[in-house]
């Protein structure tokens, strides 16, 4: 995990942003699917727990919500990095930032998966 | 911030007529003040007469003690950049008939340290612009024995000509929202110097160059506001050099 973490703050800023375009026009891409899902039926139904719960047990629509998650929190999780450091400057303050919201968007991906999963598999 | 406001009665007779304005000058000394107070004077101006000229006559006739960075007077030095009624603007280029006020306040650059008064320190942009390597980059030499001198065409000059204009007056980095916050940032002014001599058809320090740019205070920190741009006294496009070196990092550009 330590050489993954020194990997992504060693990485070029022209890759970081290459991944925060590209994150961006995929989440878009998804969530337009998710969204024209939804209108197969009424808005209300759609949010009823059993359709709800059908949409996790379905494998290939739980892995395109998996995917939502993680391009969603790359992309949040980085733009939310690029406005703290343009907020204040330091050495310190910076390295806090880029661990910070590297470990806060392993925490989310990590805390969302386990929920697709869990609804998957019938525990919810 | 508490800006506090000092008139000051000319020691020469200025006629009050439609032929005079009140200029505005920030004064602050850095060693001295914790903030900047205004002082005002009476000038005398005619239809020509430029924001500089106004303050020289201050200068020359009210108060001796205005500090103020001027040389060439024709927009060519890049001295005697300021805050003119709020727009960053060069004094020597910017007419008091233009402005459409009797009312002229005169304040130092933002995004800059001040010295004192209207003066402020240059020497972090002046470091960016050494760090962007502001020169043509190749092995060989025109000046070596053998060699001749490198041909352009007119069409690999004008990828280049007008960001060759900056004349390092900082407007550009004053205008900048993203300086505001980001002092780490390299601004407009290096930016733009660096897509000069990457668009330059002589030059092989690309490379280099764009490693510089690439990094967490690099290009990628500029929202595209177009202030920089909006502002330059000389046509200099900045915000257009950032999106044409964004296009390079991206692949885009070769």
């Amino acid at each position: 995990m330590a050489w993954q973490f020194y990997l992504v703050i060693k990485m070029r800023e022209s890759i970081i942003m290459k991944i925060h375009y590209g994150t961006a026009l995929g989440a878009v891409a998804l969530v337009a699917i998710h969204i024209l899902f939804r209108m197969t039926q009424n808005f209300s139904e759609s949010l009823q727990y059993q359709n709800v719960i059908a949409n996790y047990h379905l494998l290939p629509y739980a892995l395109m919500l998996e995917v939502v998650l993680i391009l969603l929190s790359v992309h949040g999780f980085n733009g939310l990095r690029v406005i703290l450091l343009e907020l204040k400057q330091g050495i310190m303050y910076e390295k806090m930032i880029n661990y910070g919201s590297i470990g806060a968007m392993a925490a989310l991906i990590a805390y969302g998966s386990r929920t697709i999963l869990m609804a998957g598999i019938g525990m919810s | 911030m508490v800006v506090e406001t000092i008139s000051k009665t000319p020691e020469v007779s200025v006629p009050i007529s439609s032929d005079s304005i009140i200029l505005r000058i920030s004064r602050f000394n850095s060693e001295t003040d914790s903030s900047p107070t205004f002082a005002e004077f009476k000038v005398p101006v005619q239809k020509w007469t430029t924001v500089l000229e106004a303050i020289l006559f201050v200068k020359q006739n009210l108060d001796h003690s205005v500090a103020v960075r001027y040389s060439c007077r024709q927009a060519s030095c890049g001295s005697c950049g300021m805050q003119i009624n709020g727009k960053p603007s060069l004094a020597c280029y910017t007419k008091i008939s233009e402005l459409n006020s009797n009312i002229v306040t005169v304040e130092p650059m933002h995004n800059f340290p001040i010295i004192r008064d209207l003066a402020v320190d240059f020497k972090q942009m002046f470091a960016t612009h050494k760090k962007m390597k502001p020169y043509i980059m190749r092995e060989d030499s025109e000046l070596t024995t053998g060699t001749k001198e490198f041909l352009q065409t007119p069409e690999d000059v004008e990828k280049y000509l007008q960001f060759s204009y900056c004349i390092k007056c900082g407007l550009c980095n004053s205008s900048c929202p993203t300086m505001a916050t980001d002092a780490s940032f390299i601004g407009p002014q290096g930016l733009a110097q660096a897509y000069r001599y990457v668009a330059d058809s002589r030059d092989d320090g690309k490379k280099e160059r764009l490693k510089i740019i690439d990094q967490s205070h690099g290009i990628w920190r500029c929202h595209f506001a177009g202030s920089c741009s909006h502002v330059c006294p000389k046509g200099v496009d900045p915000a257009m050099a950032i999106q044409l070196l964004r296009g390079y990092l991206l692949g885009f550009r070769k």
